[in-house]
């Protein structure tokens, strides 16, 4: 091997490096045991959670199979009622109340020529209330407007989709965070500096960060389908498809702007124990959406100003998908909104990093290292 | 050939780098010497590209480095550093690869290194389960394993028992009989002059001496003679064309005008008694380095 004669040499391919880097940061996370095994027991227990959480009720005290006494008169109401109720044939009325008080039977239909339904329940303690409404006819209800999302509802999903942004964000931005910290602290960071760029690195880390942080999400939503698929219920998908679609692809959006940030915010400490100050900007910006969602939910107004703020966009933009306000375009012009501060705050963060990832020491301030020349 | 022209460099008021200039030449190991704080790891770090000087340039072979130039050269900083969780081998790989190389490429290469560097049966073990000289040994292969066309060490010897020095040693000549620029830095002057064809010695950002060993003493010591006898020796004070520079009973360290003077000291002092030894002094570095940067 001689030097003459080899070919000249050339830098990496920027788009190269970013896939090695970005691969390591993937193969790291998933040989790493606390990844998988925090992964494999929240996926354990959200299953769990999936397939004992409806029948948990049925569990508890039901009143499936339980034990009714009926005359010859009443059996034929009470065996139309399905396989719930084991029907127990006594001669009398008398004889089915002495049935219930001897505990025999959980309760007693008895026929009651005075009630309007020729009928009465009898039980011990407390109304059989399940059995009651079983018996009971219900008027015929007509909704002028079905369609319309019930609050509690509108709450609950704008809650929800408040609750995944945040806690996504928080916990692979604080991951994201870490392991450019680590860099920094084993001094690893300019050997590495000096074979591919900057801002090769930062993109690398933040997609190889993201991508873990979509595949985890994307196991969460698959093992909630298994569950159900296994439970045979359906997911309560009604008008939901559409604002879900809007959330992934604004969720990997804002993700990647936010980890941007947090790997700046990185950048600028030489100890983990310095992170907490210089990301709590971030974190503002990250709970912001959080708590706007829940208290401005029912504002049709505040949700439009909102979903044109890049960081409630993810979550603003769905909701209103889902309520049916504001036009297509719109949503669309969010989400160009959202796609030009991203990329504004990849370039800001690549910035940052650039300029403060060579200095260690006392943790450097944003302001800092936006003044400082790049080294 | 990398040749440093005229790098000035400040940390806020503080200049670090006052105009160096010198070159790195090819096939030779040049030892780059100088006390704390003289300047060596920033020279380096813009060598690198990693720092950016406030004015001078780098060229190679004539002409400006390149982004893509500076990727070939195979760099130990001072703050060592790899990743304490990974194996060995598997870090190896990965900068041989952000260096460019291909995987398999890579892989050979770097088991052929840790071969070389006896810490092969290391290979997969990870970084924080080795003990701090084999961290170094691991360090040195991370500099050497895309096939450098040009290597910047710094400090490489620090921290190594003599044994691992040896070995570093034979794989860096090795590189550097390849026609491969080497260029390093270092404390311990008595390694760097067993190891160097050249010196650049730095004081306060400047070069103040620079050349093979020779060269330097030829331009910074005076050729000095040394007498050792039996009986005292104060009478070479008096001795013709000579100036004696330290004297102790019997032994003697003096200038001579000539050859000539020495020798007419030397032939009186055996007329006097017993000459026990007689001969030019030899200079270390540490003699040159003291003087220079004095």
């Amino acid at each position: 091997m001689n030097a003459q004669a080899r070919p000249a040499p050339a830098r990496t391919p920027f788009w190269i490096a970013v896939g090695l880097v970005a691969g390591r940061e993937m193969k790291v996370k998933m040989s790493s045991k606390a990844f998988v095994v925090t992964t494999a027991i929240m996926l354990g227990l959200l299953l769990a959670a999936v397939l004992v959480g409806p029948r948990l009720a049925d569990w508890l005290g039901g009143t499936a199979g339980a034990d009714v006494a009926v005359t010859a008169e009443t059996a034929q109401a009470v065996g139309a009622l399905g396989d719930s109720y084991d029907l127990r044939t006594v001669g009398s009325t008398d004889a089915a109340r002495e049935a219930v008080r001897a505990g025999e039977v959980e309760a007693a239909v008895v026929p009651d020529e005075a009630g309007p339904a020729g009928l009465a329940v009898v039980g011990l303690d407390s109304a059989p209330t399940d059995l009651v409404q079983a018996l009971s006819t219900t008027p015929a209800v007509e909704l002028l407007d079905p369609n319309a999302a019930a609050p509690g509802l509108q709450y609950l999903i704008a809650f929800g989709f408040g609750i995944v942004f945040f806690t996504i964000a928080i916990t692979y931005g604080q991951q994201i965070a870490v392991s450019v910290i680590e860099e920094k602290q084993s001094r690893v960071v300019e050997i590495l500096l000096a074979a591919i760029p900057a801002k090769a690195m930062m993109a690398g880390k933040v997609i190889g960060n993201s991508a873990m942080a979509l595949f985890q999400v994307a196991l969460v939503a698959g093992v909630l389908l298994l569950g159900m698929q296994i439970n045979e219920t359906v997911l309560p998908l009604d008008g939901l498809g559409a604002p879900i679609l809007w959330f992934v692809l604004l969720f990997a959006i804002g993700f990647v702007m936010i980890a941007s940030l947090y790997a700046a915010a990185a950048s600028l400490v030489s100890r983990q124990e310095d992170i907490g100050s210089t990301s709590l900007p971030v974190m503002m910006l990250i709970m912001l959406p959080y708590f706007a969602v829940i208290f401005f939910n029912d504002d049709p107004q505040a949700l439009r100003i909102m979903s044109f703020i890049p960081f409630c966009a993810p979550v603003a933009v769905p909701l209103r998908v889902f309520l049916g306000q504001g036009e297509t375009w719109e949503h669309v012009a969010a989400l160009g909104v959202l796609v030009l501060s991203t990329g504004l705050a990849i370039w800001f963060a690549a910035t940052i990093y650039e300029r403060s990832i060579l200095r260690t020491g006392k943790a450097m301030t944003w302001s800092q290292a936006l003044r400082s020349r790049a080294v | 050939m990398i040749s440093v022209r005229d790098l000035t460099k400040s940390y806020g008021d503080h200049q670090v780098l006052h105009g160096l200039t010198f070159d790195i030449k090819p096939g030779v190991m040049t030892g780059f010497v100088g006390g704390n704080g003289a300047g060596k790891t920033t020279t380096m770090r813009i060598l690198l590209g990693v720092l950016s000087p406030d004015s001078g340039e780098v060229l190679v072979d004539g002409s400006p480095i390149t982004a893509d130039h500076r990727a070939g050269i195979g760099y130990m900083p001072e703050e060592r550093g790899l990743y304490p969780k990974m194996t060995v081998i598997d870090q190896l790989v990965y900068l041989a690869r952000l260096h460019g190389s291909s995987a398999e490429a890579a892989r050979a290469r770097a088991t052929d290194l840790l071969e070389r560097l006896d810490l092969g049966p290391r290979a997969t073990d990870k970084l924080e389960e080795l003990s701090l000289g084999n961290q170094q040994r691991a360090q040195v292969a991370a500099a050497l394993v895309h096939e450098p066309i040009a290597l910047v060490l710094d400090e490489p010897f620090s921290g190594l028992d003599p044994h691992a020095v040896d070995t570093t040693l034979q794989v860096l000549r090795e590189t550097a009989d390849n026609g491969v620029p080497v260029l390093f830095s270092s404390h311990q002057l008595d390694v760097v002059e067993r190891l160097c064809d050249e010196l650049v010695i730095l004081a306060d950002g400047r070069v103040v001496a620079n050349g093979t060993r020779q060269e330097l003493l030829e331009r910074h010591a005076e050729t000095e003679w040394e007498l050792a006898a039996d009986t005292d020796a104060g009478w070479v004070r008096c001795a013709p064309g000579v100036r004696v520079t330290s004297l102790d009973g019997g032994w003697v360290r003096f200038h001579a005008e000539s050859g000539d003077a020495a020798n007419a000291v030397l032939r009186e002092a055996s007329s006097r008694g017993t000459v026990r030894a007689f001969g030019l002094v030899h200079h270390s570095l540490h003699d040159i380095f003291t003087e220079v940067t004095r």
